[in-house]
């Protein structure tokens, strides 16, 4: 479980993150939603331990974060971030085996060469895997370095706006799979996502973050309603059930 | 090399262009050997005991240090690259040489009486220092415009460079500098180049290291999310970098190009995985610094035109060719 | 277009100038009035030449961190004079008056500069990022073509190269500056009565030619006006590498606009002001008079650096 106790974050004197206070259940995924600059990347950044907070901690299953060791705590959460400017003429295949550092530095066994091709096999990567990420598109892109992170093999998985670039057969193949890791191998996703309709299909918990503090949270069909959502987006959102599906509807 | 195994499958290349950069380097270095003011061919080495001390006191010793220099100034080329996350930096733009030549101007005018390797460790600290100072700046450039660095780099470095220029002028040690800049071995003799072993020994560290700068190229995010320690291995970097530069100017003087023109070749060819690039790299860079060497020997026998501004001619078309060849977009 | 600011950078550069002219009395002897006044033409050439150059390189590259020189104007000015004295003394041509070779330098400097960069241009009409780049790297080329040249000069010949290869106020030649003075008033003239389209030009290319400006065209003649300024201040004291970024610099902070109108005068005039200012301290106050080349490079780009890392540039 992860734990955040009052944590806040300023950048040049702007307060991005107050006092946060939270958990994160495992076994989940956790969706992390909100307006534009609420602050979900940054709280994001500063559990995945990308950024130094001002003040605060985040405890991962009781212990700091900041007192784990580098590569302890990268064999226990993978961090895909949302900007992914890459200078490196790097391959792909590469790249995900780059998921297996944390585990062999470098020294590659067997499991970790399963394990790559597996990530490469899952995420659609196969005719891709010679190239070079200079020769990828965004959404090809996109999917290695998440291909990285699932072969880094991590009880948390973290991820700032992986849909974003992604068509739409490879996002709802990557909720699906995001499904199946935490079904099936029991991991813990948490996702900054910004289609309601994906929060509402597959999160299983809702944090809703506006201007740097947490609105609500909690279990995604208790506390995501037409009402909790119309104030955080400030926009008129209405949800209905069809079929069995959970819809909202806020574009016109 | 523990991962080699897993490497070397998924690509065919990487083997040949281990043996090509291998059998061209061995091809320069016999010719190298048998070139110069003097007559020596394999024959008279090994029955002229006179021809033998010419081979064993100058040309070996020229050769090798034009091999060391080529190599360990390509290896610490692509590391700057990687550690700012530009193709187109080198230590001689990012103000590293310059502060080493500030550095080491420093200790000749406070303690001319050091020894070699305490001077060439000053201006190894000051090459640290002037680097740092650098990247520094850098953070405040936008990383959306890529070609900014290079320029804000040139103009470091000359400023970096009109200091040393203003504090030479003023204590008449002007023609020092003028010897750090030429990159030329024709003053090397055993026993005046031996300090680019261990030049070639900082290389070989960052060998080691290869899969940690790799790392770091793909960014600060990415390394910490894979739990690598990215302050430590950028430190290393810049390290091993000012080493270098510091180990150069002492020795040989430094050459504008070889770190910024060879990377971008191999980076083209084999992409930027350190573990396999990094041999290719150096063999590529000593293979040319010796032929850029060779050719100043050739070129007005008996006299020498030096490496450096050979390299600065050749280096310089085959960048442009590489910039305006690439395809739009690319 | 006037402006108060304009008023009081030139009332400032005419006490440099006075304060130049007739420090210890020098009104008293007509030979260091008359020595002293070629030397402050050439201050002023110079320091016009480098600052419009500067203002209009960064208009037409839509970059605030250039200078000609960064693209290796002067070190294509410089390989130019090798070669000519190379060849020269391998044909063995008679020597030319100052003033001849002056107009041939800035002539020759002008066609190079314009198959050069009409080659380059060329390849990288849309990438304005590259063609700076690839200039970057074509003044190294230069300088070490040049450098490779002068080591198979004799050293009497490679005399007469290296006095152009150090920035040097000593020793300007009358029948020069006069003939510079001409062509920059007539330079001058042109730019100002174009000041409105260079306000154009420097939204850059696409949103230029969509306001129906012929901007290739008007980019060929802006570089041959370049080239003319590049060569006039290096013929007269040599290269400079970094003034130009100090001078920018300090006019944009000064007049916060981007009208040519202003931008142009004040470049101009601040260069004025920092060179004749700085002759003045350098050659009364310290003694220092072959140094302030090198000082003036430093505090430029260092001023520049410092600008940059407090964000006061872009």
């Amino acid at each position: 479980m992860i734990q955040i106790k009052s944590l806040s974050h300023t950048i040049t004197d702007t307060p991005i993150l107050q006092d946060i206070n939270l958990e994160l259940p495992q076994g989940q995924i956790t969706a992390l939603i909100g307006p534009n600059g609420a602050g979900k990347s940054t709280l994001l950044n500063a559990i995945g331990r990308q950024i130094e907070v001002a003040h605060g901690t985040v405890t991962l299953d009781g212990s700091d974060i900041t007192q784990i060791a580098p590569r302890d705590l990268a064999r226990q959460m993978a961090v895909v971030a949302q900007h992914l400017a890459v200078g490196s003429r790097i391959r792909v295949a590469d790249l995900v085996g780059f998921g297996r550092w944390p585990h062999s530095q470098g020294r590659t066994t067997p499991t970790d060469q399963t394990i790559i091709e597996q990530a490469i096999e899952e995420f659609d990567l196969i005719a891709l895997r010679h190239r070079f990420l200079d020769e990828l598109s965004g959404g090809q892109r996109q999917r290695a370095f998440i291909a990285m992170a699932y072969a880094q093999d991590t009880c948390w998985l973290l991820l700032d706006e992986p849909l974003n670039n992604l068509d739409l057969k490879h996002a709802r193949t990557l909720m699906a799979q995001l499904r199946r890791m935490v079904e099936h191998a029991g991991k813990s996703v948490v996702i900054v996502l910004h289609d309601l309709n994906y929060t509402l299909s597959w999160a299983d918990h809702v944090v809703a973050m506006c201007d740097g503090k947490v609105v609500f949270t909690g279990p995604a069909a208790q506390v995501a309603t037409a009402q909790s959502l119309t104030d955080l987006y400030e926009t008129p959102i209405q949800i209905s059930t069809v079929e069995g599906q959970v819809f909202a509807r806020y574009h016109r | 090399m523990p991962s080699a195994g897993f490497w070397a499958k998924t690509r065919t290349g990487v083997g040949w262009a281990y043996c090509a950069t291998l059998v061209g380097l061995f091809g320069l270095a016999g010719t190298s050997l048998f070139v110069g003011v003097q007559d020596l061919s394999l024959r008279t080495a090994f029955t002229d005991p006179e021809a033998f001390q010419l081979l064993l006191v100058s040309r070996l010793p020229r050769t090798l240090a034009a091999l060391l220099t080529g190599a360990s100034m390509a290896v610490s080329g692509v590391i700057m690259q990687l550690l700012v996350r530009n193709r187109f930096v080198e230590p001689g733009t990012t103000g590293t040489n310059e502060s080493a030549m500030l550095g080491l101007l420093a200790v000749t005018l406070l303690a001319p009486s050091l020894p070699i390797f305490a001077k060439m460790l000053v201006a190894a600290l000051a090459a640290l220092v002037g680097t740092f100072g650098f990247m520094r700046l850098a953070r405040h450039l936008p990383p959306q415009q890529p070609l900014l660095l290079p320029l804000v780099g040139l103009i470091y470095a000359g400023v970096l460079y009109a200091l040393a220029t203003f504090l030479a002028y003023q204590t008449d040690l002007i023609q020092y500098i003028g010897i750090w800049l030429a990159g030329e071995f024709s003053g090397v003799i055993a026993g005046r180049y031996e300090l680019l072993w261990l030049a070639g020994a900082v290389s070989l560290v960052a060998y080691i290291a290869a899969d940690q700068f790799t790392l770091v190229g793909l960014g600060r995010g990415l390394s910490l999310s894979l739990g690598l320690r990215y302050g430590q291995v950028v430190a290393l970097g810049v390290a091993t970098v000012s080493m270098v530069a510091a180990l150069v100017i002492v020795t040989v003087g430094t050459l504008p190009f070889v770190g910024l023109v060879v990377p971008n070749v191999v980076a083209r060819m084999m992409g930027d995985n350190l573990r396999q690039s990094l041999p290719v790299v150096a063999g590529l860079g000593a293979g040319l610094v010796l032929a850029c060497d060779l050719l100043g020997r050739v070129l007005r026998a008996p006299y020498e035109i030096p490496a450096g501004t050979i390299f600065g001619v050749l280096g310089a078309v085959l960048f442009l060719s590489l910039l305006l060849g690439r395809r739009p977009n690319g | 277009m006037a402006d108060r600011r304009v008023f009081f950078l030139t009332f400032a550069v005419l006490t440099a100038a006075a304060v130049f002219l007739l420090w210890g009395n020098a009104w008293q002897s007509s030979y260091v009035l008359k020595l002293r006044a070629v030397k402050l033409g050439g201050l002023i050439c110079v320091g016009l030449s480098v600052g419009i150059a500067t203002v209009l390189f960064q208009t037409l590259s839509n970059n605030r961190v250039l200078t000609p020189s960064i693209m290796g104007f002067d070190a294509l000015f410089l390989l130019m004079k090798t070669v000519v004295v190379f060849v020269s003394v391998g044909l063995s041509l008679p020597p030319v008056s100052a003033a001849a070779g002056f107009l041939a330098d800035t002539a020759v400097m002008i066609a190079a500069t314009l198959v050069v960069f009409v080659l380059v241009l060329r390849r990288t009409r849309q990438d304005i990022q590259l063609l700076i780049l690839v200039g970057v790297i074509i003044g190294l080329l230069f300088r070490t073509l040049a450098g490779f040249l002068q080591r198979l000069l004799d050293p009497s010949e490679f005399a007469m190269v290296q006095a152009d290869m150090f920035a040097q106020f000593g020793g300007i030649d009358a029948q020069a500056l006069l003939i510079a003075s001409l062509l920059l008033t007539l330079l001058f003239v042109w730019l100002w009565r174009s000041h409105r389209v260079l306000d154009v030009m420097a939204l850059g290319r696409d949103p230029a030619r969509a306001l129906g400006l012929p901007f290739d065209q008007l980019q060929l003649q802006l570089l041959a006006a370049i080239a003319v300024l590049v060569s006039v201040s290096t013929a007269l004291v040599g290269p400079l590498a970094f003034l130009g970024l100090l001078v920018t610099a300090l006019t944009h902070s000064l007049m916060q606009s981007h009208h040519h109108a202003l931008l142009l005068p004040g470049a101009g005039l601040i260069a004025c002001l920092v060179l004749i200012a700085g002759q003045t301290l350098f050659e009364r106050v310290l003694h220092l008079e072959s140094s302030l080349a090198v000082v003036i490079e430093f505090c430029g780009g260092l001023l520049f650096l410092i600008l940059l890392a407090k964000g006061k540039i872009k």
